[in-house]
């Protein structure tokens, strides 16, 4: 009885480990993508400057005018084509950056779980991704006369993005060992993500619509559903994309 | 390694043929015209069993990508490789002779209904895993991120569909219990059941022989590819 | 932390108990790129403290092979054992013993070079990071350029970063690929300077090189490597540094 409960003991005390060195490890490359970022500020500058070139495009390509532009659906759907675009030339340079010096060998070399480094890189695209979209968020409502401070469109950004990011991160590990790398990404991203974009939009919408809750759940639920599929498959299936 | 043509793929070759010359037979002069459609309705029975075959060919797709995960065997790379590029041209006719019906029908080529959405998504996925691999050199790594890719797209894709469902669709479900108001939507009488399962069948043999010959083609390109290295050295 | 303190080196070695004293040792390794054989069944062992240079032309096999024991690639076929430890179902203890010094800086520019040995002690868990960074970069000759952007370094200094990078975590085994490549003399003799003395701690070391005259000076082995089998191999004591030449030229042509 007493060895069994000092086995198992000793075993948790094996699987704290384990969890301490993955979180270290996840924090360890967070930490490193953040004070690059920091320093360099190239990869959320390069997304805020053409998240705000898109904005201008919308404006005289659909020519809002200003009742259309408080037109919730139209709204909605630009921020979402912001974000997407946007997030797209992070993920890009975020595993640019790790193949450059060789930098993801490095990275594999060290005595820690592969999915603790996805989970890192995950981590630091979706802050960055979240910056961009705090900073877009006034920046859009000023432009375009429409208050966009709603508790509810922040909760459906914050789930978007981590669909977004838990597929885009995994995808641009592939795309960055290609040899077409720079176009690979979004045509392998965006038919794959379309659910995350459709959802997201609709959920939205729906809140600057001021919708019932009920009619609002079922893309909530959406994106929940596809950001537990999607982080656990990366999860599972990363190791596979940075081996040999 | 050198192999000649099984005397039952042959069979199988010949046994598709017929079954195909029937089912057409069988589209245009045994299944009753559908009253208020008319004729252009017959396009429906390969339509269903195009969709059918891309969608085998997706699942065959990600199966073989799971399986070539676990094994590492370049096998289940031809495969899976075989069974997206049959699954693309089948989807492409069905995306193509779904819009022939919906012209009369819908009164337009293309609406952004659920199914139609599925279908697109699925055709661009696919595309998406070619041009994938045409980017990487090392044949390794290419089967490896197909498989990965065949994964992630083979679980996006339910997923789509559902989300596009969640809008009110205009696309008949004549198969299963669908909304009778739907435009488009029809009562199959047993002539046209008949003809509509045996065009099912019919496709899903066709889908077997290209497979099969796909996957034999695949292990000659192989072969080749050996010999090739074997002369340089 | 005084000048004379950062010079005592070496945490000392810890004492081995296994009693095997092949610290590398590969069997019938077999590696395919697709159809492409590229190591045919090689055979290879290295004893603790041995420094072994492996030579041989372009595409015999080498960074494979090298990639291979970093735990970067896996085997075909065969088996590997480094440290007592197997690849690749015991990776991660492999890795832990592992230090690897590649072609490529594996540096981050966009940060400075005591924020990569930071990073990269974290990865590896290592104590006492902060006093075990700046004896690193003592070690190497970088504490002046320690809050510089690696960005901003020579090759030569990214490529002294990177052997600071491979040491930080005290390895066992040093794997160095081609570390000479794209460095003029002056810097490629200060690189040797620092392998001369990494590889003096105890530490078993394989290098890859094209470059005789420099393997010549620092290994203790030599193996010719060619078609994916090792030809030949040689002790230092053994051969002239004049014969090394015409043995390597030997070896290639043999096979």
């Amino acid at each position: 009885m007493t060895v069994e409960r000092e086995s198992s003991y000793l075993a948790s005390e094996k699987n704290a480990g384990k969890v301490a060195s993955f979180l270290r490890a996840m924090g360890a490359v967070v930490w490193k993508d953040l004070s690059a970022e920091l320093r360099s500020r190239e990869l959320i500058s390069a997304m805020l400057v053409f998240a705000l070139l898109v904005i201008m495009i919308f404006n005289f390509a659909l020519d809002l005018d200003p009742a259309t532009r408080r037109d919730p659906t139209i709204t909605a759907g630009v921020l979402w084509v912001i974000f997407v675009f946007a997030g797209t030339l992070g993920l890009n340079r975020s595993m640019a950056v790790e193949k450059d010096r060789g930098c993801m060998d490095g990275l594999l070399l060290a005595p820690v779980d592969r999915s603790s480094i996805y989970f890192g890189k995950a981590l630091g695209n979706l802050i960055f991704m979240l910056m961009v979209e705090i900073i877009v968020l006034p920046i859009y409502s000023v432009l375009y006369n429409v208050n966009l401070l709603n508790l509810g469109l922040l909760v459906v950004i914050l789930l978007g993005s981590i669909g977004y990011v838990a597929v885009g991160t995994l995808l641009a590990a592939m795309a960055v060992q290609a040899r077409t790398r720079d176009i690979l990404l979004p045509i392998l991203l965006f038919p794959v993500v379309l659910p995350v974009i459709l959802a997201a939009v609709k959920a939205s919408t729906g809140f600057l619509d001021g919708s019932e809750m009920e009619l609002i759940r079922p893309w909530l639920n959406l994106l929940i559903v596809y950001d537990i599929i999607f982080s656990a498959v990366a999860f599972m299936v990363f190791d596979y994309v940075v081996e040999e | 390694m050198e192999e000649s043509k099984p005397r039952l793929l042959t069979v199988l070759d010949v046994f598709t043929v017929a079954l195909f010359l029937i089912a057409t037979y069988m589209v245009f002069f045994y299944a009753p015209q559908e009253a208020v459609m008319g004729d252009v309705q017959r396009v429906f029975y390969f339509h269903v069993a195009t969709g059918w075959v891309g969608m085998l060919g997706f699942i065959g797709a990600a199966v073989a990508g799971i399986i070539y995960l676990i094994k590492k065997d370049r096998k289940w790379d031809i495969v899976g490789l075989a069974a997206v590029e049959i699954g693309i041209v089948f989807i492409f006719i069905n995306i193509v002779t779904g819009a022939i019906w919906a012209r009369p029908i819908w009164n337009t080529w293309w609406t952004w209904d659920p199914r139609l959405t599925t279908a697109t998504v699925m055709l661009l996925i696919y595309l998406a895993y070619l041009m994938l691999r045409q980017g990487i050199e090392d044949p390794d790594r290419r089967a490896r991120f197909g498989a990965v890719y065949a994964i992630v797209g083979s679980l996006s894709v339910p997923l789509t569909y559902f989300s596009a469902r969640i809008f009110r669709t205009i696309h008949p479900i004549v198969i299963g219990s669908g909304d009778p108001s739907a435009t488009g939507s029809f009562d199959m009488s047993p002539l046209m059941t008949q003809t509509f399962m045996f065009s099912l069948l019919t496709f899903t043999f066709i889908f077997i022989d290209l497979f099969w010959h796909r996957i034999r083609l695949g292990r000659k390109a192989d072969h080749v590819e050996q010999l090739r290295l074997q002369t340089m050295e | 932390m005084s000048q004379s303190e950062i010079f005592v080196l070496p945490s000392p070695r810890a004492p081995q108990l296994r009693s095997s004293l092949a610290m590398i040792k590969v069997r019938k390794l077999v590696k395919r790129f697709g159809l492409k054989t590229v190591l045919r069944g090689m055979d290879f062992s290295v004893e603790r403290g041995e420094f072994v240079a492996l030579l041989g032309p372009n595409g015999a096999g080498k960074t494979t092979f090298l990639r291979i024991l970093a735990s970067l690639s896996r085997p075909s076929m065969g088996g590997v054992n480094i440290a007592g430890y197997r690849l690749p179902d015991q990776a991660a203890a492999v890795r832990r013993r592992l230090g690897v010094v590649s072609h490529l800086p594996l540096l981050y520019g966009d940060l400075t070079s005591e924020e990569n040995l930071r990073f990269y002690g974290r990865m590896y868990g290592v104590q006492d990071l902060p006093a075990r960074v700046a004896e690193v970069l003592e070690l190497v000759g970088l504490t002046p350029r320690r809050r510089d952007l690696v960005r901003t370094f020579s090759r030569g200094m990214q490529q002294r970063l990177a052997i600071g990078r491979a040491v930080l975590h005290d390895p066992d085994v040093m794997l160095f690929d081609e570390p000479h490549t794209g460095l003029d003399q002056d810097a490629s003799a200060m690189l040797d300077t620092v392998l001369r003395e990494v590889a003096a701690r105890g530490r078993t070391v394989v290098m890859t090189s094209h470059d005789l005259a420099r393997a010549a000076d620092l290994a203790s082995r030599f193996d010719v490597i060619s078609r994916g089998v090792i030809t030949a191999s040689v002790h230092s004591d053994e051969i002239e540094t004049n014969n090394l030449l015409a043995f390597y030229r030997q070896a290639i042509q043999s096979s």
